[in-house]
């Protein structure tokens, strides 16, 4: 946000905080140990206010628990602005000093009236007064979120909503109050900061900047072409044009992980070539034509991994991996060196060095220092001091000139999801990660859990009872793209019409055969948080609700009625 | 504006320890001090991540002036105190908790106690041959209030056969000092789990999930970090119980190497325990900022996806 692309605060500006908002974020399960920061700051007396869909077990621990309609989060930020605003809470000083837009801004929210928040959103008036006014009024305000805010067709709006609150209370650029998108990968934060985005060169350098490709084609003693390149949703679309005929895979499982898995996979038939570099035979992997095995990056080589709170740390080499497993650096540099382009040394530390050379943010970060200081948050431009650990505390400088660019409001309006329910289809289906899993469960499934259960179709009692379906019973899950048979598991913390999954156990129940590839088209995240869905009974009388007409729009599904969940193909 | 925190310098204070004249920081403990001298106190319930239960006592000193020895794992640095470390009163208290603690637990795993039996003189079997240890459950089932009567012949324990009920990590009771630890690093301190809990009185307390109930049926979330504080080897995960139980247990072939957890992006730094190429533990570096010791099931467990025979290439 405003250039930097990077969460603004550090881990224990959250607990120094007297207000937390986790929008659209389950921390307790999907970042337990961030969730540690938030209960020392709610330990302390802090506000906990938990935005979600699903009461989930992070919601238990809240002041407030916020459960929106999917999808409505700009609506409720909208009005959640108009009351800052109404009530005179807006930081004049701020507003006026560092930012830009506020009027049209202002103007665009103006519609949002509480009345009109609540029936968009399903959420109290007073439950979002009461969170616009607390979040205003607080002295520290941190806001959180997670996919449940980046995960739509609308994600990076989403974001701008999010963005124009803090503006509006002056709750960025100091200490303890900040805009903290949670990463989901242990290296989301690095890869993007290195360049693994379209757009950016290493040190998160835009490759529009003619004086960044200078520099980068000094030392590379190649000329950088200044045009952006495509996002995963760009490629799957060049894929299905036929303009994209090889693709290159590293340590990613989209077979499994891309929306709409049937399109997805159609996708990657089309390839001329695909080669996947992977740990494991991921079901990618098995779809290769070349297979390059990797060492495992955060236990069998050396390198570093950025965080969400923008620590770059090292990782390290513990175990030897199997015979035939090649570092991730060798194999691309071997690769580079038989297309004529040798790369130079594949020592982490040298690469890491070439990186300080090229990235101001980075330079102040050796070896030897990330080792001594635990690791260290960037920016870090100079070896001999450290930055303060939350970003743009330029906006609060006295000094127009030291303030530099204003931070500019976003005007954003309410998209519902592309995927709509009607009678066919009435239920939301929203997806999400377990406490004990991770992703398609490439990693996370090879441990013994007590805690999992595969996967289920989790449904509201109120739901399951008027569909006519117990807890344990198997059920075909019908989208408009495909269908999955999984059983139902009853979870008093979905509201009526709301039901949840993960895609944990693809090999059992592949889930994103029923998502929706409809993706941001900024960030090119494609929006996992709402299908619409129906349940269907695989045994006893048929549900009295109509299945049959509509052709349209189903995706052709074969009944069969196995007795054990497994997905539909 | 930046608002950032500010930290007034603490308060200096002057006390003397061991015939040293020594300032430290108001808000130090007695056992800062004494570490910062080099004087080694033993310590088993400290935990630096933790607040000070006071239940062990084995870090007691004498303070002049003071009735009864204190446990200098938590009590604060005053001005003008006079410490001894060393005296008769300290050692032979020590001497006893060492004793009754050895003789009653099975400290084969503690470290350090070996080298404090022998420094304080203590004899922990000089009660008598230790009674037969428990049946499995057995002293789960004591009920609170009634006692057997006393054998003059043995020395009371809490041997029993360790808690095997899930696939992750192996509860041997028998190696429970009661130092809290666990219980604290599983409630409100860290985890804010409350699986676990101290259950029955006097010599009968144990540690206990609700009613007793398997992990497995419990409130536990396998995040290990009970294991992380123990001191005794009370609790392990069962790849190192396992190891140990083969006898093939090999420091000389061991080594930790420290790198950051593959799952999520928080970034919680993860210490990976290798023997022959095989990790049998992770834990977490309790003087780093991320995690301070503590970490999820994901980063405790997670890891088998990297070892053989999951893992294989050609």
């Amino acid at each position: 946000m405003f250039g930097a692309g990077g969460g603004t605060s550090s881990y224990q500006e959250v607990e120094d905080a007297d207000l937390i908002v986790l929008w659209g974020s389950n921390a307790r399960h999907a970042h337990p140990i961030f969730f540690h920061h938030v209960l020392g700051a709610v330990r302390r007396g802090a506000k906990l206010y938990v935005i979600d869909p699903r009461r989930t077990e992070t919601a238990q621990w809240a002041d407030l628990w916020l459960g929106p309609e999917v999808g409505t989060d700009i609506a409720l930020a909208n009005t959640m602005a108009r009351v800052i605003i109404e009530r005179g809470l807006v930081h004049q000083d701020f507003v006026e000093g560092a930012t830009s837009g506020f009027e049209a801004f202002a103007a665009s929210v103006q519609p949002w009236t509480l009345e009109r928040g609540e029936a968009v959103t399903g959420v109290p008036a007073w439950a979002i007064e009461e969170l616009a006014v607390a979040y205003a009024r607080a002295g520290r305000a941190q806001l959180c979120w997670t996919l449940g805010i980046t995960e739509h067709h609308n994600g990076t709006d989403n974001v701008l909503a999010l963005i124009n609150l803090a503006l509006l209370c002056g709750h960025v650029g100091r200490y303890g109050s900040g805009l903290n998108p949670l990463r989901g990968q242990n290296n989301v934060q690095g890869g993007g900061d290195m360049g693994a985005i379209p757009n950016r060169l290493p040190g998160f350098q835009d490759l529009h900047d003619a004086d960044v490709r200078r520099r980068f084609a000094d030392a590379w003693q190649h000329p950088i072409r200044p045009e952006y390149g495509l996002n995963l949703s760009e490629m799957f679309d060049a894929m299905a044009e036929d303009h994209l005929k090889g693709l290159y895979v590293i340590g990613e499982n989209p077979a499994q992980t891309e929306a709409d898995s049937a399109l997805a996979l159609e996708r990657l038939g089309r390839l001329d070539h695909l080669v996947v570099q992977d740990i494991v035979l991921t079901r990618t992997a098995s779809l290769a034509d070349v297979v390059l095995p990797a060492t495992a990056a955060w236990c069998e080589s050396e390198g570093t991994v950025t965080n969400s709170e923008r620590r770059v740390q090292r990782v390290r080499k513990a175990v030897e991996p199997p015979a035939g497993a090649r570092d991730d650096l060798a194999i691309i540099a071997e690769l580079a060196e038989r297309l004529g382009r040798p790369l130079g040394s594949t020592d982490s530390e040298a690469v890491w060095e070439e990186v300080r050379s090229l990235s101001p943010m980075h330079r102040g970060m050796s070896y030897p220092r990330l080792e001594a200081l635990g690791g260290i948050q960037w920016p870090c431009p100079d070896e001999d001091r450290l930055e303060p650990p939350f970003l743009h505390g330029r906006l609060w400088a006295d000094d127009p000139a030291e303030r530099g660019p204003r931070a500019p409001f976003s005007v954003v309006h309410d998209a519902p999801p592309i995927d709509r329910l009607d009678a066919e289809f009435p239920l939301r289906l929203t997806t999400g990660r377990r406490l004990d899993s991770y992703n398609s469960g490439v990693q996370s499934g090879a441990f013994a859990s007590p805690l999992r259960r595969g996967e289920t179709i989790d449904l509201a009692p109120a739901d399951a009872a008027a569909l006519g379906v117990v807890e344990g019973e198997t059920v075909r899950v019908v989208s408009r793209r495909g269908a999955v048979q999984a059983p139902v598991r009853l979870d008093r913390g979905l509201r009526r019409g709301l039901a949840f999954m993960t895609m944990h156990f693809p090999d059992e129940v592949d889930t994103n055969q029923l998502t929706i590839d409809a993706s941001d088209p900024k960030a090119g995240t494609a929006e996992f948080k709402a299908s619409a869905i129906r349940i269907e009974r695989l045994t006893g009388p048929e549900p009295a609700t109509p299945t049959a007409a509509t052709a349209a729009t189903a995706t052709p599904t074969t009944p069969t009625t196995p007795t054990t969940p497994s997905a539909d193909r | 504006m930046t608002d950032e925190p500010t930290t007034t310098p603490p308060r200096t204070v002057q006390l003397t320890v061991d015939g040293t004249a020594v300032s430290a920081a108001e808000g130090d403990r007695l056992l800062d001090v004494c570490r910062s001298l080099g004087t080694d106190v033993p310590t088993l319930c400290f935990g630096d991540t933790l607040t000070a239960r006071n239940a062990c006592r084995v870090c007691v000193v004498e303070l002049d002036g003071n009735r009864t020895l204190v446990p200098s794992c938590s009590r604060p640095v005053e001005d003008g105190q006079v410490v001894h470390t060393d005296s008769d009163r300290v050692r032979h208290s020590r001497k006893l908790v060492l004793e009754l603690l050895g003789s009653s637990v099975d400290l084969s795993l503690t470290e350090g106690v070996a080298a404090w039996n022998e420094r304080y003189g203590a004899d922990p079997g000089r009660f008598g041959e230790p009674a037969a240890p428990a049946a499995a459950g057995e002293r789960d089932r004591l009920i609170t209030g009634e006692h057997p009567d006393p054998d003059p012949d043995h020395a009371a324990t809490v041997a029993q056969p360790p808690k095997v009920d899930n696939p992750l990590y192996v509860r041997d009771y028998g190696k429970c000092i009661l130092c809290f630890k666990c219980v604290d690093a599983c409630g409100e301190q860290w985890q804010n789990t409350f699986a676990i809990s101290a259950a029955g009185r006097g010599f009968d307390t144990r540690i206990a999930t609700e009613f007793d109930v398997a992990l497995t049926d419990s409130a536990c979330v396998y995040c290990g970090n009970c294991i992380a504080v123990c001191p005794t080897g009370a609790l392990l995960p069962t790849a190192e119980f396992d190891l140990r139980a083969a006898a093939n247990w090999a420091p000389e072939r061991q080594h930790e190497t420290t790198t950051v957890c593959p799952y999520c992006g928080v970034g919680c730094n993860l210490t990976l325990h290798v023997q022959d190429n095989e990790i049998f533990k992770v834990s977490s570096p309790s003087d780093h900022s991320v995690a301070h010791g503590n970490l999820c099931i994901k980063g405790r467990f997670g890891y088998v996806h990297v070892q053989p025979p999951r893992r294989r290439t050609g």
